[in-house]
């Protein structure tokens, strides 16, 4: 079963073309990585994916919806964990969560417990009342995945998760992430540029750089057609040592 | 709550009753302008044999809150953009219209409430209202001018991501927009170019009615305040929800 398939996938913003003809497919409970430099064009694929962005061309179904003409449906499959915070401030972290599950139409009698479910699987139950702008970094990065995933999503989409996370942290989010892929079998996509993440986590990665997918498959298969020893490697072998200009925006 | 109107409904009037100090600010300017103009110009008013400028004034600065405060509303959605809630919003499986709609609704609720404060200071002044038989009139046209500025705002602020010109924006046409309405003090005198530009102010229609439901005399028909009204929040609710529908982030 395929839950993310994208085919000839083009954006272009004036004349930059920030994503050029990309075509890969994810399978249903797999976790798949998108390995890139800065400024590669791995943002700008996550926000077509989840209907924040419309591509130039190119098709793109989530679980068999398109993201054209079906963009509810999609939205309902699907949870995201943005590279920025999304979380509201001035709210607390339960009235977060309390107003993304009356957006995704979570049943009212079973969304005080659920909410509490999950802001106790993030170990943060005892900080429920409290205003988000008073949290460390990572602490709002948990109430997002909590709230990522409290309408069930069956695919979770993650933009660079671990950016400017303490160890701790890190280890916290990808322990969890990798349990809730292997309980429940939700599918996961990631991007991110950091290859230990990709090598312990993923179990297929696309290597992108300026907006095409340069290699993909598994660490292994990346490596033996790269003919280097290590994911590191393979991927300065296919986007060059040249540093890259950060993009925010793209 | 489960529709996507009363969630933002709900937030926007939460976050900003949270924000004590934010609700002091937005009341402070309107104040100034309540006392600069009561003693500055009052008394050349009064002598002029104009009537009680307490009566006039008052109707004028409750609009004028009203459609500072609700021009502003817009603000929301930029600071939304840059600390990204929006994005929580934009992927949620609910009408774009609905977010538009609920998000102006709570700016307006907000908005509506500073205009009663300060109709409340104008009462305090000695401000009295004729005829109270019209007095839910008011309040209903207070809640729509402030839903009809709070689609501007938000339909603008839609297009801008820049948290520092959008003010600068709004101030640009929201001032003369209250200078040439009648608001603050009566437009017979100005220069025809001038009296052209009052009869296409969309708040001067919105003052007139204001001060017509709170008892001074009609100096067009009402109808024309209402279908001038109805017109453009009709217009501004269209454009705001296609703008909405077109937004990417």
């Amino acid at each position: 079963m395929i839950a993310i398939d994208v085919k000839n996938l083009t954006k272009k913003f004036d004349q930059f073309v920030a994503v050029d003809d990309i075509s890969f497919q994810v399978e249903k409970g797999g976790i798949f990585a998108f390995l890139g430099p800065n400024g590669a064009g791995k943002s700008t694929v996550i926000k077509m994916m989840t209907t924040i962005l419309y591509p130039t061309d190119g098709s793109i179904f989530i679980n068999n919806y398109n993201i054209h003409n079906e963009k509810s449906e999609v939205r309902k499959s699907i949870g995201v964990i943005f590279q920025d915070h999304t979380l509201d401030d001035e709210l607390t972290a339960y009235e977060n969560l309390y107003y993304h599950s009356a957006l995704y139409k979570i049943p009212e009698r079973i969304r005080r417990e659920k909410i509490d479910d999950m802001l106790h699987y993030v170990g943060l139950l005892d900080r429920k009342n409290d205003l988000v702008r008073t949290f460390s970094g990572g602490m709002k990065r948990r109430i997002e995945i909590a709230r990522g995933l409290l309408h069930s999503p069956t695919i979770l989409f993650l933009d660079e998760p671990t950016l400017g996370l303490d160890v701790q942290t890190r280890a916290f989010l990808w322990n969890y992430i990798k349990k809730i892929n292997e309980e429940q079998g939700i599918t996961i996509f990631f991007t991110t540029h950091n290859m230990e993440e990709v090598e312990n986590i993923a179990t297929k990665i696309a290597i992108i750089d300026k907006g095409r997918i340069l290699s993909q498959g598994t660490s292994k298969e990346i490596k033996k057609a790269t003919k280097t020893k290590t994911l590191e490697n393979a991927f300065l072998t296919l986007t060059g040592y040249g540093i890259r200009e950060q993009s925010a925006d793209k | 709550m489960n529709s996507a109107l009363v969630v933002m409904w709900h937030r926007q009037i939460k976050s900003y009753f949270r924000n004590r100090q934010r609700l002091a600010v937005t009341l402070v300017q309107p104040s100034l302008f309540l006392i600069a103009f009561r003693f500055g110009i009052g008394g050349m008013f009064e002598q002029s044999g104009r009537g009680n400028y307490i009566q006039f004034l008052i109707p004028g600065i409750v609009g004028m809150t009203i459609l500072m405060s609700s021009t502003m509303g817009g603000m929301s959605l930029i600071w939304d953009k840059q600390f990204g809630f929006l994005k929580e919003t934009l992927v949620a499986p609910v009408s774009r219209t609905s977010l538009l709609f609920g998000r102006c609704l709570g700016g307006a609720t907000t908005s509506f409430v500073q205009g009663l404060i300060v109709l409340f200071l104008g009462f305090s002044m000695g401000f009295r209202i004729i005829n109270w038989g019209l007095f839910p009139l008011a309040l209903i046209v207070m809640f729509t001018i402030a839903l009809l500025f709070n689609l501007l705002g938000t339909s603008i602020a839609s297009k801008f991501d820049d948290m520092h010109s959008f003010p600068a924006i709004m101030n640009f046409m929201v001032m003369p927009m209250i200078f040439i309405s009648g608001a603050l003090f009566p437009t017979d005198g100005f220069p025809p170019v001038i009296k052209f530009l009052v009869k296409i102010n969309p708040f001067t229609y919105c003052n007139h009615l204001l001060k017509y439901s709170m008892g001074s005399a009609a100096l067009h028909s009402i109808l024309l305040d209402i279908a001038v009204i109805v017109i453009i929040v009709s217009i501004l609710g269209s454009l705001g929800t296609y703008f909405f529908n077109k937004m990417e982030t």
